[in-house]
């Protein structure tokens, strides 16, 4: 089969770093060619040289048999290559035609633009899609996969015939991420090319006709998805054999740490209803109680409330290792054991003009500080500590946080909190954006603390990794908990059927 | 995604030439290099000439200490001029018109500044005002006080008496201690001053835990809240702090001129957002530090005094000072 592009020999050093080192890999037309590595491994490098970010670097690409050189993301667009990057780039406040059109404003003779002929375009496209959506609301009106699909729907609009894709899920809930899948297998029917990044295994093989592997920097291996199965890929990616992706535990849960009847949380956008009605739980020593649920059933507030980030609205009786507890502000959580790690590291985990070592004594710092200084040296000595045993890769603790890799950047919050000596941890998805590695890393972790006696509330959208790693599992739907399962009675199946608010059948 | 960890080519000493701090001195150290070639004769190499421009900055300098404290939370404070302006007015009011000692006339004045900056606090952190916003109103406000308080006049030791007539009444010691030189004449007091407020501030943004608070608030506010940070009270701090800073200088500015003018500090607020910037203090928020601030207010110090021993008219001045800024900025920025 004829090949569409070709990357030949492409190195790419930053500030006297090399990233990538004579990397090659070719796409056909028609394909869903993996990207597969860990963090680090240089993915996000070299698809952004493919699209015109990176403009300097050693190699050559050829386009349908054409050498091209792109100096910036324009040229790259116009010659069909569109580019979706993790952090998805559309302009909230703006409505959905415009930020379809945006850089590609369809205008007339003189500077006036065509809303009409965009808006049937815009219709067009959406529909292929499968969206119906008001073009004149602000896209900020709609939920984060909307967003996405709008990207999607940018690239379109280029008419592109490469169209790369760099974790496109990871913002996406099941149901979304499905119907994502019909559209790939859409513009694969119709001659398109897509790369596709992704740290979940199952979608790689879902989803997938070829794996390159890259591993620090370096093409490995290019193969189809049929030849290589799972167990494979993963030792290409890390470059030694993982023995097991989730490490057994031998878990006895003991006495209730955390107890919740009837809580209800506000929804934060402060509509006037609640996010979470009446929901009932308790979290017993050395457990960990998965939370289930599609976006929007409420179990991130369900978190936020408890952990008293929405303020004194919560309603219903919480106790606290056997004292009654009032959900009221964070510091009072941490205080009292409690402490939250939120789903969004950059938005509300990382202070990114800190160093690691102050990122990591955040929440804990009345305690290096009696009377209020600040022992510096206690303070790196316990960073340093922690650095350590969560097998953080930094230079030194006092390097920005900013400049570590996503999994290091998760290890760090999770050494902040680990630092604030909890009780009760709040998991909001751990482990999203992090390579196999680094999981296998957290999951390790958390085992410790298990056996340590903390508890656990974990939120996780890879079902699988909810599966293997609770005891328990709570699915919540439309902010009411509908099901609760056993570890031995939990299936994927029975989860999902009872997150899209299917009762039981018995 | 790409780090250069542990690489051999980033060595202590690349990170030492890529920190703020070398780069701000290195802009310091340019600007003193430039004095010295053009030296007026020698001026440059006499200290009087070097006390004067530090007794000259020192005014700027402490506005610009409460402002790095403001601006490491990612706000911002208009209103240091203003509040410097009323309590200069207010100082002269109480000392040298009504006669009350410096330990009554100078706790007042810094309390009724710090109030200012609370207020304004207030406003950023319980009603969410955005800090442009809010320290702009308290800017125009009090500005408005110092007139007021003043009758819209100069506020010197004239008394004007029920006949019309004026009388003069003795400059109070507190003036000239303040207005005064020590060592042998060779340091103003006002820029020990000045150097006694870099010194507390810090000692609070360094070695306390309520300066490590405001860096959090600067860096990622919502992160900080996360983490038990209390925000607003660490807003009401800064905000607070720089407008006792500003009634500090406002007292110093009284002194030096002997009166209280309700239009004193007008326009300060710039050259002070001038030091902490070409310092090298982000104005996002964060980052930055007192050191450099002293080091800015070195460097705008030194650019004047070279300007104006050279005889360089005021416009050449101010488009250079305009360019230097940008330049030191550039400078200064921190390459990704």
């Amino acid at each position: 089969m004829t090949t569409y592009l070709d990357m030949a020999g492409i190195g790419k050093s930053f500030s006297g770093v090399p990233v990538l080192a004579g990397v090659s890999w070719s796409l056909r037309p028609g394909e869903v060619h993996v990207l597969a590595g860990e963090n680090g491994a240089g993915k996000t490098t070299l698809i952004k040289i493919l699209a015109g970010v990176h403009a300097d670097y050693e190699g050559e690409i050829r386009l349908a048999g054409d050498r091209v050189r792109f100096r910036n993301p324009g040229e790259a667009a116009r010659c069909g290559i569109a580019a979706i990057h993790q952090d998805i780039a559309v302009v909230p406040s703006m409505n959905v035609r415009d930020n379809i059109f945006l850089g590609r404003e369809m205008v007339g003779g003189l500077p006036w633009m065509r809303f009409r002929a965009e808006r049937a375009r815009a219709g067009d496209i959406l529909s292929r899609l499968g969206l119906d959506l008001d073009l004149t609301r602000p896209l900020e009106d709609f939920p984060v996969s909307v967003r996405q699909m709008i990207e999607i729907a940018k690239a379109l609009v280029h008419d592109a015939r490469i169209i790369i894709m760099d974790e496109p899920t990871s913002a996406l809930n099941e149901a979304e991420a499905g119907r994502l899948f019909e559209i790939i297998r859409d513009l694969k029917g119709q001659g398109c090319a897509i790369v596709f990044i992704s740290h979940r295994l199952e979608e790689i093989y879902r989803i997938g006709d070829r794996i390159t592997v890259l591993r620090d920097g370096r093409s490995i291996r290019t193969a189809a998805a049929a030849d290589l199965g799972p167990d494979g890929l993963v030792e290409l990616m890390v470059g030694r054999e993982v023995d097991r992706h989730f490490p057994a535990r031998g878990s006895r849960p003991g006495r209730p740490l955390l107890r919740a009847e009837g809580v209800s949380v506000p929804d934060p956008a402060g509509v006037k209803r609640w996010a979470v009605e009446d929901a009932s739980f308790d979290l017993r020593e050395g457990e960990i109680l998965g939370v289930a649920g599609l976006r929007g059933s409420g179990n991130s507030e369900l978190f936020h409330g408890l952990f008293g980030a929405l303020g004194r609205g919560v309603r219903g009786r919480v106790s606290l290792d056997g004292d009654a507890y009032r959900p009221v502000s964070p510091a009072d959580a941490i205080r009292r054991g409690l402490v939250l790690m939120t789903n969004d590291r950059k938005a509300s985990g990382l202070v990114p003009t800190m160093s690691v070592s102050r990122n990591i004594s955040l929440a804990s710092l009345e305690a290096f500080s009696p009377r209020g200084w600040i022992r510096a040296r206690r303070e790196t000595e316990a960073a340093r500590e922690r650095i350590r045993s969560f097998g953080i890769k930094v230079r030194s603790a006092d390097q920005d946080v900013a400049t570590l890799s996503g999994g290091n950047q998760q290890k760090v919050l999770l050494a902040r909190w680990i630092e604030a000596r909890p009780k009760v941890l709040l998991l909001d998805e751990p482990t999203t954006g992090i390579d196999v590695g680094a999981k296998t890393e957290i999951y390790r972790l958390l085992n410790a603390w298990t056996a340590a006696r903390k508890g656990v509330l974990l939120i996780t959208s890879e079902l699988p990794e909810l599966l293997s790693l609770s005891d328990r599992i709570l699915v919540m739907h439309r902010g009411r908990i509908m099901a609760e399962f056993d570890r031995r009675e939990a299936t994927q199946e029975r989860v999902i059927r009872a997150a899209m608010g299917k009762e039981e059948q018995t | 995604m790409t780090i250069p960890t542990g690489s051999p080519q980033d060595t202590s000493l690349r990170r030492l030439f890529r920190s703020p701090a070398f780069r701000a001195l290195a802009a310091l150290l340019l600007v003193v290099l430039i004095g010295s070639l053009f030296n007026a004769g020698g001026a440059f190499f006499r200290w009087p000439t070097h006390r004067d421009m530090l007794r000259h900055i020192s005014v700027f300098g402490i506005l610009a200490c409460g402002l790095t404290l403001v601006i490491i939370t990612s706000g911002i404070d208009l209103a240091v001029g203003s509040v410097l302006g009323f309590s200069a007015v207010l100082f002269s009011l109480l000392s040298l018109q009504l006669g009350w000692s410096a330990w009554q006339a100078i706790p007042v004045c810094l309390l009724a500044g710090a109030a200012c900056g609370l207020m304004s606090g207030g406003l950023v952190a319980k009603f969410k005002l955005q800090p442009f916003i809010a320290t702009l109103a308290m800017m125009v406000f009090a500005r408005g006080l110092a007139k007021w308080i003043s009758g819209g006049r100069k506020v010197s030791t004239a008394v004007q008496l029920a006949d019309g007539s004026f009388q003069y009444r003795d400059v109070p010691p507190v003036f000239e201690a303040i207005g005064s030189k020590l060592f042998g004449q060779n340091i103003a007091v006002v820029t020990l001053v000045f150097l006694a407020c870099v010194l507390i501030c810090f000692v609070l943004l360094a070695k306390l835990r309520w300066g490590r608070y405001l860096y959090a608030v600067g860096g990622n506010e919502e992160a900080a809240r996360l983490s038990g940070v209390p925000v607003a009270k660490s807003k009401l701090l800064a905000y607070g702090l720089c407008g006792l800073l500003s009634a500090v200088a406002g007292i110093c500015h009284a002194v030096q001129e002997q009166q209280g003018d309700p239009e004193a500090g007008t326009t300060y607020e710039l050259t002070a957002i001038a030091i902490v910037v070409i310092g090298g203090t982000n104005m996002l928020g964060g980052k930055g530090g007192i050191g450099l601030t002293l080091i800015g207010a070195m460097t705008i110090g030194y650019l004047e005094k070279i300007l104006s021993l050279n005889a360089v008219g005021e416009a050449t001045r101010l488009m250079l000072t305009g360019l230097i800024i940008v330049g030191a900025v550039l400078f200064q920025r921190h390459r990704k």
